[in-house]
Order: structure tokens, then C-alpha cells, then sequence
């Protein structure tokens, strides 16, 4: 069997040094909230739609709180004042903010043990519901088994969620188990989430609940017509991390792209902002049973995946950290990676396949995703096939969880029917040809593969240590992930974090902790 | 998985007779050129050559190559929404009829599901290219070599020439943007960053034109770069053409030299959208580098 030979102390250390790197982050924040974790509350105790304006209800909610200056009181007691006062639901209530019928600083206080005991009620009410499709999702992967391994992963990305249906029923009849919709540009800029039904987007659908509800009802046909549980992917990230998480929750999706410091590198959010919310949010995911994916594999485009590759390992390890801190398992933590080595280099494909190898020994148990090559692709639609079919056999013999399938004209536009159908076919034939060949081969000791394997280990380990001893913040203001450089008081969405009070109150934070055991 | 595949012999196993309307071919004034695999008439196109100096010393009349001179062969693939069947390929015949191919053959028709089909085709194309009569929107630039980039503008500008650049809107990809400033450059070409001769200051993506004209007023750059990748709805189009509008309104369009880059942007459509170049693909850093150094000293009159 293909194996490296890990210096496991390394490995144990590894761990420790991002453990503690996550650890002391979530302490030092661990006093603050965001806007849009309270607007996750509202929508959890079952705030939804738009005001007669276009504006999201949880918005309007949180807004108004935050202009009477209460929001540091967190929106759930507050909302459950107005609902005991007012006799009505917490949906309603924000209807009457909405209509400004309701002004929440001015109604009676019915004291905070009364409030809370509500809030409460609305919590359990809202954590049932997520069960409820946690359990589903059981029944159904029991009903219709995914047999296959790696999970092939594409992508749709018209703008509308019908012309997307079609795409992702056709790509599931091909062979695809796992069907992302990518979200329109700029989204992950968006201080709310878009509402409704979409048939327009920029290079990709907005991820809305609805949009959510209709591809997941499509799937399910799908799953029953194939009998194989084909799985459905948005993004928990941006500026709306939690509220994503939570909706995707409500509508079963199976699969987030949610990484702790994606939005920080890559969209300029805010790095507190961004810490905070993707604690919560990961808690979500956590109890809604869905995999996470994070995004390291992008570092690889802004730096040489040659030699920054240590700096996805390091990356992972305090992903998976600031992960397991929020209750994920194991079995949950999609960690990424991709095969972006210049294909020109003498070697290139046993570099990958170290580093595959060297993912997929660090995290045994997780469900690592492994990213296509896409840097190296200019066009040459006919070469990008060939370095894909590279890719798939390295995915396969390296057993990696979740495969993104590539692309043949990445570079050119996103995926036409026919592409998606020549990537799949040639992913698939991969998966059925080479389907043992890991386990009958062996690595030469001291090889190649295992230097490689260990030199990036043990960069990736200086690496750690590095970032320990200054903190992350540091480390982010220094550019040590993809060469990408974020000051803590810089990028968007500062303005949504605040202070809690000493009042402050989330219950459904406190609910998830108590049932995940954190 | 992928139903009803159905495969066809190679091309020249078929002696399949094309039935359908074939327009191009009555076009009398190419046929005889069309031919092509007559040896005189080679020798026909070299006199054409000889006059014209537009071909630049390039055959005039030329078709695609596809195992010999002028066979005009072309490879095709495309997907209907219609069913796996004869109707359907027909119908992709019928597509690359009015593509104007001739002898067009389905060689393969693979079912996508829900009543798609994916189609590979071979076509001849019998009418052929007057390169004498193709206008190339070409920029005014030589490729120089790095080294005499650095040397150019060093001796004659004596201080570094100020880049800004920025993927605009909401165009979230910076791939084209990092290939052309990043010190790692592109496929073994290095970046603007790697050389003394340019000051880069990369803003990264989804910057509002407001800011990116806001940045080059206040680090006095000789040149703003824009890259585009998303071009749904041609959303690009619009937000090229408002900051050329903005960069005019500012006062500042002609201070600085505007360049836009991206998979779709020709250097045609730069200039049509009022910018001074584009660059599409297969662009490298020291294209972009050997524009900018030539333009900047030009417009000083050092060039």
C-alpha cells in the first residue's frame, strides 16, 4: 500500500502548535459578536423573507436593534421580549419592525428570566428542524448508498437556479455524487442575503434559501431515479457565513465551502469579523451534519505551489483546529488541496503525488477534497484533458474523499454541458481503472515521494511554530498564507462586529455547545 | 452512466455524399483555389503572395490543415438539446452545413441525459482565407527582452514606472491580474514585480473603478491595468467602458496609460471601449512589460 513514513512526533506536534494557535484566537474573541450571527438567531427562531422594500426581515431586525444601540444584548432576548409582549411570532414581530408598527425600545420589559426561558423555547424549536433534516439525510444515504470513492464534485454556475437544475440533474446522470452551485461574484460582499427565487447572476447563481430548497428537491429526485445519494454544495462564506450555514441547515444542503480565513485572504473581510463568525457558523454546520471544505487549495494560485506547498499543510492544520474547536468531526472537516505544480518540472507528477499522499496521511480520517489543476491551464483544452487524467490518477491511487472534477477548458469559460460530460467520463474511468492500484504499490524508502513528503512536512511544522509564537493575527499581517497580507483592523464588514454586553445572550450558540459537547 | 454511445468510423472509411445545400461552393470566384491539393495551384498562390504585400509572406489563400495542403479539414464539437437518435444527428449535419462545412460527419453523438447530446464532427471547409484582405488590430509594440525593458527605462526615464492594477467590479478572479504582476509571473516569465524598472501597487479583486481611479491619482501612476475574467452578461463591457468615462471625467485619461486584460479583451475591443491596449490570452508578462516601458517613454517623447 502506498504509505509515507511520517515522523509521527513531528505530526503530534504539528497539532498541538495549531490547536493552540486556534485556541488563543477564539479565547481573544470570544467577548465580541457580528451582525450577522444575531441576523442567524433571528432567521433560527424563524425570520424570513423581505420587508415591502427588498429588504431581509433578519436585516431590518438586527438593524433596528442596533440603531437603539441593544444589539450588544445579542437580538435573541429582545426578540422573545416582543414575542411575549405582543403575543406574537417572532416572524411577525419583525414584519411589524418592518412596517415600523413595532419599536422594541419602547415595549415593556418582561425581565430577563422570562426572555430567556422564550428564547429558549424558540431554540429547541429551531434545533429540532435541523435535526429533523440531519436525520433525513441518514435515512436517505441508508436508502441510496454512494458506493463510489473519490466523490466526483463539479461544478454548476449559469446564474439561474433552472437552467442550473437541468445542468446538475444531466451531470448527476453522468456521474457525478457531489453538485456545487457556484455562487454569483461579489456575493460573499453582500451584508445580507439575497431572497427569493434567482434566474440572474454573474458567474454563478446567488445562493439563497429558495434557490437551496429547489436544487435540493431536484437531486432528491435524482438520488431516488439513480439510487445513489447525490450531495449538494454552497458556500458558507463572505460577510454572511452563518446565516448561509444556517439556511443550508434548513434545506439540507450536505456540503460547505467554510474556511476560517479564506474570506480574509482572498475577499479582504475582515479578519475578526471573519474569526467570529466562522466559529459559529462551523457550529451550525457541525450539528447539521454537513462536510465542511476549506480553500487552501487557492493559496496555490497566488503562490508557487512548489514552494509554498508547506504553507497549505500548515493552513490545515489550524483549519482543522479552529473546526474540531466548533464541534466538527473528523468526518466533517473537508480539508483542501490542489495539483497546481508546474507541469514543465522534471518530476511534477511524483511531487503531487507526495503531497497528495502527505494530505491524506495527515488527516486519515477526514474527507479531504483535492482541487484540479487549474494554473497551468491556458486554453489548450486538449493538454489541460491530459494533465487532468494526471490529477484523477493521483486522486484515485492516493485515496483521496472528495475530487474535484477539472476541467478542459478552465481558463476559457465555465463549463459547457459537453465539458462537464468529458470531465466526468474521464474522472470516472480513473476511479474504475486504477481503483486498487494504491493498495499494491509501495513507495521506495527514502525515495522522491518520501523526501518530498517529509521537507514539506517539516517547513510546514517551522511554519507553525512561527505563527505560534507571533499569533495569527500577526501571521496574517505578515503575509504568511498565500503570500497575502491583512491588517486585523483592515477589509470589510469591521463595522458588523461589536462587543457584547454584559446581558448578552445567545442561546443557540449555547444550545449547539451543549449538544455537540463543547 | 452515459448512455447510447454510438461511434463511427474514421473520417475516411466514409464515403457518405453531403446532401445538403452547400451556398459557398457556388461562390465561383474561390473554387478553383479551393481545390488545393493540385500542385499548380500552389504555385498559383505563390504569384498572389508575390503581389501582395499585405500577406506579409504568408500564403494568401489559405485553408485549415488537416493531414494535407488545403484539405480544409476542421474538428468540431458542440451539444444539441435533443435527443440521442438519427433526428439528432442530422440535425448536428445540418449544424455544420450552415457553418458552411462540407462532407460534415458526426463522428461520435454521446447522450448528456435529459434529452441533451454532445456531438464530435469532422467538416471541410471549401472557401478559403484572404489573408490579403484581414485587417489585424495589432498594438504598436515590439517584444523587447526583459534586460533592455530594465536598461530603457532606467537610462531614459531614470525612475520606475507606477502601475496600479486591480480586477474591477465584481470580478472576483485574479489569476490574469497575478500572472502578469506578481513577482512568479506565468508559465517561467516573471511578473511585473521582478522588475526594478516598475513600482506595482496590486489592489487585488472586486475593486469599485471609484477606488482604482482614486489610487492612481494618489500614487501618480503612469499606467492603470484592469483585468476581467467574468464576463456574463457582458458585464465587463460596462464596467471597462465606465472607467475610461471616469478616468475622462477626472481629468486623468490622458496621464495615464489604460490597459485592460482577460481572456475575452482583444486589443480591438480595448481601443473601442477607450482604453490604449488590451491583452487576451496567451498574454505573458513580457508583453505586457515591453508595452508599458515603450508607451510611457513614448509619450515623454523618449521612445
Amino acid at each position: 500500500m502506498l504509505r509515507l513514513d511520517l515522523d509521527t512526533s513531528k505530526v503530534d506536534l504539528c497539532h498541538a502548535l495549531a490547536e493552540s494557535i486556534a485556541r488563543k484566537v477564539n479565547e481573544e474573541l470570544s467577548g465580541r459578536s457580528t451582525v450577522t450571527i444575531e441576523r442567524t438567531v433571528a432567521r433560527l427562531f424563524g425570520v424570513e423573507g423581505v420587508s415591502p422594500s427588498g429588504v431581509p426581515l433578519a436585516n431590518v431586525l438586527v438593524d433596528h436593534l442596533v440603531s437603539l444601540g441593544k444589539v450588544e444584548d445579542g437580538v435573541a432576548i429582545h426578540l422573545a421580549n416582543a414575542c411575549a409582549v405582543l403575543d406574537l411570532s417572532p416572524q411577525d414581530v419583525a414584519a411589524k419592525v418592518a412596517a415600523k408598527e413595532v419599536d422594541l425600545g419602547s415595549l415593556p420589559w418582561r425581565g430577563a428570566e422570562e426572555c430567556r426561558a422564550k428564547a429558549k423555547e424558540l431554540t429547541c424549536a429551531a434545533l429540532a428542524k435541523i435535526q429533523a433534516r440531519r436525520e433525513e439525510r441518514e435515512e436517505l444515504l441508508e436508502a441510496y448508498p454512494v458506493h463510489g470513492r473519490p466523490w466526483l464534485y463539479v461544478i454548476v454556475a449559469t446564474g439561474d437556479i433552472y437552467e442550473d437544475i437541468a445542468q446538475a440533474r444531466m451531470a448527476a446522470q453522468q456521474g457525478a455524487d457531489v453538485i456545487a452551485v457556484i455562487r454569483s461574484t461579489g456575493q460573499s460582499l453582500l451584508d445580507y442575503v439575497p431572497h427569493g427565487v434567482t434566474r440572474e447572476g454573474y458567474g454563478g447563481t446567488y445562493a439563497t434559501q429558495d434557490n437551496f430548497r429547489l436544487m435540493r428537491a431536484a437531486l432528491d429526485e435524482e438520488s431516488k431515479r439513480l439510487g445513489r445519494y447525490v450531495r449538494l454544495v454552497n458556500y458558507s462564506s463572505g460577510l454572511c457565513m452563518p446565516e448561509i450555514a444556517a439556511m443550508g441547515a434548513l434545506e439540507r444542503v450536505d456540503l460547505m465551502l467554510n474556511d476560517a480565513m479564506y474570506g480574509i485572504l482572498f475577499r479582504d473581510i475582515n479578519a475578526e469579523r471573519t474569526l467570529i463568525d466562522q466559529r459559529f457558523s462551523r457550529m451550525i454546520n457541525a450539528y447539521a451534519g454537513i462536510i465542511i471544505n476549506t480553500g487552501e487549495d487557492n493559496y496555490l494560485t497566488t503562490v508557487d505551489a512548489l514552494s509554498s506547498g508547506h504553507s497549505v499543510v500548515a493552513s490545515q492544520f489550524i483549519n482543522y483546529h479552529f473546526a474540531h474547536l466548533s464541534g466538527l468531526k473528523d468526518g466533517q472537516i473537508g480539508l483542501g488541496h490542489a495539483f497546481e505544480i508546474d507541469p514543465n518540472i522534471e518530476d511534477s507528477f511524483l511531487l503531487e503525488l507526495a503531497s497528495a499522499l502527505l494530505v491524506r496521511e495527515l488527516f486519515p480520517s477526514c474527507p479531504v477534497k483535492f482541487m484540479p489543476p487549474t494554473v497551468h491551464k491556458t486554453g489548450d483544452i486538449f493538454f489541460a484533458h491530459a494533465l487532468d487524467a494526471s490529477f484523477n490518477l493521483v486522486s484515485v491511487i492516493t485515496g483521496q474523499s472528495i475530487h474535484l472534477v477539472g476541467m478542459l477548458t478552465e481558463a476559457v469559460h465555465t463549463p459547457l454541458l459537453q465539458d462537464r460530460y468529458a470531465s466526468i467520463r474521464a474522472a470516472a474511468y480513473a476511479r474504475t481503472a486504477a481503483r486498487h492500484l494504491g493498495q499494491d504499490l509501495s513507495l521506495e524508502k527514502g525515495g522522491k515521494i518520501e523526501r518530498r513528503a517529509g521537507e514539506v512536512l517539516d517547513k510546514a511544522l517551522s511554519l507553525l511554530k512561527d505563527v505560534e509564537a507571533k499569533g495569527l493575527f500577526r501571521a496574517l499581517e505578515e503575509g504568511v498564507f498565500a503570500g497575502i497580507r491583512r491588517k486585523r483592523e483592515g477589509g470589510k464588514g469591521l463595522e458588523g462586529v461589536f462587543t457584547k454586553s454584559p446581558a448578552y445572550y445567545n442561546p443557540v450558540e449555547e444550545g449547539l455547545k451543549r449538544e455537540l459537547g463543547i | 452512466m452515459c448512455r447510447g454511445v454510438r461511434f463511427r468510423l474514421p473520417l475516411r472509411f466514409i464515403g457518405v455524399k453531403d446532401m445538403g445545400p452547400d451556398k459557398v461552393r457556388d461562390d465561383s470566384k474561390y473554387k478553383d483555389r479551393a481545390a488545393g491539393r493540385d500542385k499548380d495551384r500552389v504555385k498559383d498562390r505563390d504569384e498572389d503572395r508575390a503581389e501582395d504585400k499585405g500577406a506579409q509572406g504568408a500564403e494568401r489563400f489559405i485553408l485549415p490543415y488537416g493531414d494535407h495542403r488545403g484539405d480544409g479539414v476542421v474538428q468540431i464539437s458542440f451539444t444539441l438539446p435533443l435527443p440521442h437518435g438519427p433526428l439528432g444527428d442530422e440535425a448536428a449535419r445540418q449544424v455544420m452545413r450552415q457553418m458552411a462545412l462540407t462532407d460534415p460527419q458526426v463522428a461520435v453523438s454521446v447522450s448528456l441525459g435529459e434529452n441533451y447530446t454532445f456531438y464530435v464532427g469532422y467538416g471541410k471547409l471549401s472557401r478559403p482565407v484572404d489573408t490579403a484582405k484581414l485587417k489585424v488590430a495589432r498594438p504598436l509594440w515590439d517584444k523587447i527582452e526583459p534586460v533592455q525593458v530594465e536598461q530603457m527605462v532606467r537610462e531614459r526615464l531614470g525612475r520606475p514606472i507606477i502601475v496600479v492594477g486591480a480586477a474591477t467590479g465584481s470580478d472576483a478572479h485574479t489569476v490574469g491580474l497575478d500572472a502578469i504582476l506578481n513577482y512568479k509571473g506565468f508559465a517561467g516569465d516573471h511578473g511585473l514585480e521582478a522588475y526594478s524598472c516598475f513600482k506595482v501597487v496590486n489592489m487585488g479583486s472586486q475593486v469599485p473603478n471609484e477606488e482604482l481611479v482614486a489610487r492612481a491619482k494618489q500614487e501618480k501612476a503612469d499606467a492603470i491595468l484592469v483585468s476581467q475574467v467574468v464576463t456574463q452578461g457582458n458585464v465587463h463591457l460596462a464596467n471597462l467602458t465606465n472607467l475610461s468615462e471616469l478616468l475622462e471625467a477626472e481629468g486623468w485619461r490622458d496621464r495615464v496609460v489604460l490597459v485592460a486584460g482577460g481572456p475575452r479583451i482583444t486589443h480591438a475591443l480595448a481601443l473601442e471601449l477607450g482604453f490604449d491596449a488590451g491583452f487576451g490570452a496567451m498574454t505573458r508578462p513580457q508583453d505586457v512589460a515591453s508595452y508599458l516601458a515603450q508607451e510611457v517613454l513614448r509619450r515623454k517623447s523618449l521612445y
